[in-house]
């Protein structure tokens, strides 16, 4: 059979083309563009070539950042994955109170970032926040504007309250699709409680948790809003994160050429491990269809 | 191995049952002999789920105990029990192997490993599924699954009772056959309690010893799959055991005759005068059509040839009455009467059936 020739059919597809071409393609461009040349204002621009590139992989301030960065993910991930898992086989099943906790649950992602900052500001400070003042109080020295560990334990602390409640819904929501009967046929065949843990309910919600560990990830990799509020990057470069360093070079310092080759590469890594995640995920999806 | 026993068993799911209705399991005594296969046969939502979940302590029961082998285990966990259950749908641990999911239950009971080994080989035979013993049961096809179930539920071989709820319905009718034919042969062997709930009425006959055939929340009658066909005990027994079911009709009895719709039958038995609405029961096989003027004035609407017999429709003042007539009878347009062999009539009041006089 003959296809039908409309050339036609490309208008079409415009519109498409058109907001694509606004909300991504353009500014990667622009961003690219910037990568590749020098700037002193006045809209005057010089090819540097990949100067920047070059710059940018002997740059300590950017390994600096990207370890930083690669430490804060794999800790949050490493706490709210078990956690949540915790947290959502604990949950009750049904009733009033799993009403009740759903909601109390979902409350911290409701937050917006910069006022979850500020609530944690504020908390933790020694005059006037709760925690700060109580940590004070019972002898502990806590000061995250000054102490490297307690900036650390901050920012952590606060992003699990923030996220660990998806990670905890995602869990849940994966629970509650298992069938009664599985856990008659564990209770039939005497399984302890870890192994139904361990043969029933994780086998069950291993797809929702790799889309929680994929979420968190990339949620937590190109966090800004939260330390930027709470820590400001500090004490020192300590809570510094790429997404923070890059705002400073970029409009702090407005050296637009090296952050531009430092987004790219920002831009990379994230697509490098999305990738090793979706190849994962797929591959665990096969194994089940053998 | 043991015998179970209800004892004035009862159990609503509303949390203060006041009328008979509230309940989806009604009071119950009875005992299962040890070591006799019985189907618990019913229609959907008769309860024979509810009284299987108790027997294996899913569920408490809301009033009565359960005894095995006379002792009270009504507020025993299931793991004390000792019971194995096979589910409607198949459950298998997707992440182990065949051979893992076989020998889970052994292993969870801490049972020696070159035994396990043994046995889950013998129970592999048993399913037909040595050549997978090796491979993860996740992505395996669902009669497969369920076999996997089945022999979960066999490993086993000190349980107090085998218990299985509908567990053939996700299989193909061919190996459906074969599975049943295998635990009959498994019950003769090694003797197990077994519980089969079912609401296929071929699989209840060819499966149990005896049948238990329950009609909303009430168990209607046990008996033996003879006792079920000729002498039901109840209008629903009639209706569901059979193929069609029983004919049903309205009646006046005394004695030993009945008046169906002013026509004036025989019942060969005496009957007295029982109270309440009376109704005659005649299975298809015991009903035969003639010609003249004997029997009761009936319509043909149309039959049926099933290949072995045929299934005669008639219409007899607007209540339908079926006919299983042999496949060489003629049926010839005269045959407007039907007639009953007396030995298969029963009487019924109020849905419960009346015993002949000196029988």
């Amino acid at each position: 059979m003959n296809k039908t020739v409309n050339q036609k059919a490309w208008f079409l597809i415009l519109p498409v083309l058109v907001l694509v071409a606004f909300s991504a393609v353009i500014p990667l461009m622009t961003v690219v563009n910037y990568s590749v040349q020098d700037t002193f204002g006045n809209n005057q621009f010089f090819w540097a070539g990949l100067e920047w590139f070059k710059e940018l992989m002997s740059s300590e301030r950017m390994w600096d950042a990207l370890g930083r960065q690669i430490a804060f993910s794999a800790i949050i991930l490493f706490i709210q994955i078990p956690l949540g898992v915790f947290v959502a086989l604990n949950m009750p099943k049904k009733g009033f109170w799993a009403s009740v906790c759903l909601i109390l649950m979902s409350l911290p992602l409701l937050i917006p970032w910069n006022v979850v900052g500020t609530i944690w500001q504020i908390f933790g400070r020694v005059d006037i926040g709760l925690l700060g003042y109580t940590l004070d109080a019972m002898g502990v020295d806590y000061n995250y504007t000054q102490n490297f560990y307690a900036a650390w334990i901050t920012v952590v602390v606060m992003d699990v309250w923030h996220w660990t409640s998806l990670v905890a819904l995602l869990a849940y929501a994966g629970l509650q699709s298992i069938p009664d009967a599985y856990y008659q046929a564990a209770k039939i065949d005497q399984a302890s409680r870890w192994k139904v843990f361990r043969f029933i309910e994780l086998p069950k919600i291993m797809g929702v948790l790799m889309i929680a560990i994929l979420l968190r990830f990339m949620d937590s990799f190109m966090i800004y809003t939260e330390p930027f509020v709470v820590t400001g990057g500090g004490p020192g470069n300590s809570t510094t994160f790429l997404s923070i360093d890059l705002v400073k070079m970029a409009l702090g310092q407005f050296d637009l050429g090296p952050a531009a080759a430092f987004s790219i590469m920002y831009y990379l890594v994230i697509l490098l491990i999305s990738y090793v995640f979706y190849t994962v995920m797929t591959n665990l999806d096969k194994r089940d269809g053998h | 191995m043991a015998k179970i026993t209800l004892d004035n068993l009862a159990h609503s799911y509303l949390p203060n049952p006041t009328r008979e209705d509230d309940y989806a399991l009604k009071e119950l005594n009875h005992d299962w002999a040890d070591g006799e296969a019985y189907a618990l046969l019913g229609s959907s939502g008769c309860g024979k789920s509810t009284l299987l979940n108790i027997i294996s302590g899913l569920l408490h029961p809301s009033q009565g105990r359960i005894l095995f082998n006379d002792r009270d285990v009504t507020m025993e966990p299931t793991t004390q029990r000792n019971i194995a259950q096979v589910f409607q749908f198949p459950v298998v641990y997707d992440t182990m192997t065949v051979r893992d999911n076989l020998a889970f239950p052994l292993r969870n009971r801490g049972a020696d490993p070159a035994y396990i080994k043994d046995r889950v080989q013998q129970i592999a035979q048993m399913i037909g599924m040595e050549e997978m013993l090796n491979r993860k049961a996740r992505g395996l096809t669902a009669d497969a699954k369920q076999k996997i179930s089945l022999g979960r539920g066999m490993v086993r071989e000190d349980v107090n009772a085998l218990l299985f709820d509908e567990p053939l319905t996700v299989i193909d009718p061919h190996m459906k056959w074969e599975l049943r034919t295998q635990l009959k042969s498994l019950h003769h062997e090694f003797g197990h309690t077994m519980i089969y709930v079912t609401h296929d009425q071929t699989e209840a006959l060819t499966f149990a010893d005896k049948v238990v055939v329950m009609y909303d929340g009430r168990v209607v009658q046990i008996g033996t799959p003879q006792q079920l066909f000729e002498t039901p005990e109840h209008t629903f027994v009639g209706y569901f055991i059979g193929s069609p079911g029983m004919n049903v009709l309205d009646a006046q009895v005394t004695g030993d005759q009945a008046v169906v719709a002013g026509t004036q039958i025989s019942l060969g038995k005496g009957f007295g005068t029982p109270k309440g609405k009376v109704e005659i029961g005649v299975r298809p096989e015991f009903t035969a059509l003639a010609a003249g003027d004997v029997g009761l004035p009936v319509t043909i609407k149309r039959v049926e040839d099933v290949g072995r017999h045929k299934i005669v429709r008639a219409d007899f003042h607007g209540t339908e009455i079926n006919v299983i007539a042999a496949e060489g009878e003629g049926i010839s347009p005269d045959m407007n009467r039907i007639v009953f062999d007396t030995a298969g009539v029963n009487v019924y009041s109020d849905s419960w059936r009346v015993a002949p006089m000196g029988a």
